[in-house]
């Protein structure tokens, strides 16, 4: 076995029992997407888009209290590009916007220091969202605010974590095997998933992004379902270790603690978010936790997609009342989530 | 749900690194890691996470390696 | 000096920005006799007249490789030009937020001066307007010039064997644009310039183009997807094929975006008889700014744009959905 196709063939041929297999990494979906994986695989191989896209699983009442501060007099609310798009209950972020909201799109957070400092009189209200990859730099943007004295910067924060969510989809019994995000991973190290795997007795197998090493994981997940075997493999070696960053995990520690989190589609789920903690408690941009109220849509069924319960098209809403520029819930709100995906690639498998 | 890349560490000033990729330059924040210049570090939002430690395609070379002596003790 | 509101009320201010800024630089004999509308000559021997407009509303307005002004040229002139029409006059009207600094102003109407003379055409009437507001500038367009003999371009023309090609590198203009947006530094220039060479040689040399697209917003993945669509057909590109800059993959992988999304300034894409296809590619390589350019697909039966992909299989490329903006995720 010195190239692809052996792996290939493997995956196309496979006749084996029905696997489901979920990546929750909003890259993984793109890359995914990007490298055709799905037309390699065998229909008995179902490969599925989890809650890995910080943006989708954001709460509708988060951007409400987004496009409020970006309305907000001497406010700025800085954000990433993807969170412009994602509906709150008032409208989305592009909609503030043409309202008078002041929105700055940034790559880093870090540069926040530099606006705050040249902006004095301006309030920037960072929209803090991602999961264990981010963390580290909100963290850091923290840390460094303080020791420069900066009073005028404020996390927006819908931060979340992971493991709790892999928990939550293990608990359902719809998976039957995970990739797992490779830069988190990178954070966390591989051994992180070790007591899901022990507990759950299912493979997970961390990887890259590119076509080759993403075919290759899928094919190790297959086989150790196929051998009945489980196991954390790392096909990520050159930027995941066993034990991950431990600078950036003690950073994470030093400035947040768990909390309790909502996910759009999902629900609450226990100790998957991030708090600011005390001694950094100055930094929030609001005094009160984010809850999610907001009415699921009658025949909206991301949570069963988000789950991996059901194909996209198998949700009564999707292309018909639910579409990219009318998207009803956070499967559709990206083009990274599942539905996003499925509809812009056209598809339906067989 | 992290979009990161790999770019190589040209000049280091405290904390802050200059990194270039393919010919864009950003100061990234090397807080989380030891690196050197002339190091490859992968970098999410501005901040290095890890340095590289091999290139992918010698990567792949070893996952399969690994994955063919799986293959062949197991028949 | 300061453009204010009187400079916008018809009055002497007005003239004289007329004169010191406009006049001066794009003078001609239409333009210069100030009259309410430019009256032209028609050519009798010409049958199809190509006509369109355009509105430039970019931010900076000076950027690497270009500003507004060229790019207000070369836009209407390059939207004539894929109509197989030979450009021969615009129009052009400047709405100008006062505290526009003269100075930048009378850089960008230079700009467009000599990116007419290259062009080959000529801006025959204008205006001004001045309006409240921090420096901005728009600028709207209009174009018209005569489609070449022989030429019979088409969104509906494509089929099925066609070779694709586009002239040059994919992404520059919006990546030069996002890298001062988001202040990252390197040397991606936009690409912005007029194609009348290239096109007038593919043309005048019995190239059967089937249809041309300037690559503006939405990028090549978009405009494949409308010709397609309203020819009926479908397009197998070879992602490998694919010319885009080592500095443009880079920023697409720091800001997480996908070179085939994004818009240019100075390319085209074009839908080329089969046997036409490498004598064009040899015209276009030999014309100004088609160095870098490259066969990258054919047209098929069926539906849709395909693209190979890192794994050999083939992956769908919809249209653009949102406004392809930097992502973390």
């Amino acid at each position: 076995m010195t190239g692809i196709e052996p792996i290939i063939h493997y995956l196309k041929t496979y006749r084996g029992k029905p696997l489901t297999l979920m990546e929750v990494c909003g890259t993984h979906t793109s890359a995914i997407m990007k490298n055709g994986i799905r037309e390699h695989l065998s229909p008995q191989i179902r490969l599925v888009s989890g809650p890995g896209c910080p943006v989708c699983v954001t709460p509708a009442a988060y951007i409400d209290h987004a496009a409020r501060f970006a309305l907000m007099e001497n406010h700025v609310l800085v954000t990433f590009g993807d969170m412009m798009k994602v509906p709150g209950k008032t409208g989305d972020l592009y909609e503030a916007r043409s309202r008078g909201g002041r929105i700055k799109m940034i790559y880093s957070p870090l540069s926040l220091l530099d606006l705050a400092r040249e902006n004095p009189d301006t309030t920037f209200v960072m929209a803090a969202v991602g999961f264990e990859t981010t963390a580290p730099v909100y963290a850091m943007l923290v840390k460094k605010a303080r020791q420069m004295g900066l009073k005028n910067i404020k996390l927006l924060l819908a931060v979340k974590t992971i493991l709790p969510a892999m928990e939550a989809i293990l608990q359902e019994g719809t998976v039957d095997g995970f990739i797992c995000p490779g830069h988190v991973s990178a954070i966390l190290g591989a051994s992180a998933y070790e007591p899901l795997q022990k507990r759950y007795n299912k493979p997970f197998t961390v990887v890259g992004f590119e076509g080759p090493q993403l075919l290759t994981a899928i094919y190790d997940l297959v086989q150790q379902l196929e051998r009945g075997t489980s196991g954390v493999h790392n096909l990520y070696p050159s930027v995941v270790e066993k034990d991950g960053n431990k600078k950036a995990q003690a950073l994470i520690d030093e400035v947040f603690a768990p909390c309790d989190a909502w996910w759009r589609g999902l629900g609450l789920i226990k100790g998957s978010g991030l708090r600011l903690r005390d001694a950094f408690s100055d930094f929030n941009a609001l005094d009160e936790e984010i809850q999610e109220d907001e009415a699921v849509i009658s025949g909206c069924r991301c949570t069963d997609v988000i789950t991996g319960r059901i194909n996209p098209e198998e949700c009564p809403l999707f292309g018909k009342a639910c579409t990219p520029t009318s998207p009803k819930g956070a499967c559709m709100v990206s083009s990274e989530g599942a539905c996003g995906i499925w509809y812009g690639t056209g598809r339906s498998r067989q | 749900m992290c979009v990161a890349l790999p770019g190589l560490v040209c000049a280091i000033d405290g904390d802050t690194a200059l990194v270039d990729f393919r010919g864009n330059k950003v100061k990234v924040n090397l807080g989380l890691v030891d690196a050197r210049v002339g190091d490859y570090v992968l970098v999410h939002a501005g901040m290095a996470i890890e340095v590289m430690k091999k290139d992918s395609a010698q990567e792949l070379m070893d996952i399969f390696e690994e994955l063919e002596a799986e293959v062949y003790d197991r028949d | 000096m300061k453009i204010n509101m009187t400079h916008g009320s018809g009055g002497q201010a007005t003239s004289e920005l007329i004169r010191d800024v406009f006049a001066k630089r794009l003078g001609n004999s239409f333009l210069s006799r100030m009259e309410d509308a430019a009256v032209l000559p028609l050519d009798a021997k010409k049958e199809r007249l190509a006509y369109t407009t355009d509105s430039f509303v970019v931010t900076p307005l000076i950027f690497k490789g270009g500003d507004i002004g060229r790019l207000a040229v070369c836009g209407t002139v390059n939207d004539l030009l894929a109509m197989g029409a030979k450009p021969l006059a615009l129009t052009a009207g400047f709405i100008i937020e006062e505290g526009m600094d003269t100075q930048v102003l009378e850089r960008i109407v230079d700009s467009m001066a000599k990116a007419l003379k290259e062009a080959g055409a000529r801006i025959v009437a204008a205006d001004t307007k001045v309006i409240e507001g921090r420096g901005g500038l728009y600028i709207n367009t209009s174009g018209i010039g005569y489609v070449y003999e022989g030429a019979s371009l088409g969104a509906d023309m494509l089929k099925p064997g066609d070779g694709l090609i586009v002239s040059g590198t994919l992404g520059d203009h919006h990546a030069c644009i996002l890298s001062h947006r988001m202040e990252i530094d390197n040397d991606i220039a936009s690409d912005v310039a007029p194609l009348n060479a290239m096109v007038e040689a593919l043309i005048t040399q019995g190239i059967r183009i089937r249809a041309m697209r300037d690559i503006t917003r939405g990028g090549l993945a978009t405009i494949l997807n409308e010709l397609c669509e309203a020819s009926g057909v479908s397009a197998l590109i070879d992602h490998k094929a694919v010319p885009i800059r080592e500095s443009v993959r880079g920023l697409c992988g720091i800001l997480g975006l996908d070179p085939l999304y994004m818009g240019n300034e100075g390319k085209m894409l074009m839908a080329v008889h089969p046997e036409d296809v490498q004598k064009a590619l040899a015209i276009i390589k030999n014309s100004p700014y088609g160095q870098d350019a490259a066969l990258i697909g054919q047209v098929k039966e069926g539906k849709g744009v395909y693209v190979t992909t890192d794994t050999g299989s083939l992956r769908t490329l919809p249209v653009l959905y949102g406004e392809g903006l930097p992502r973390i995720c």
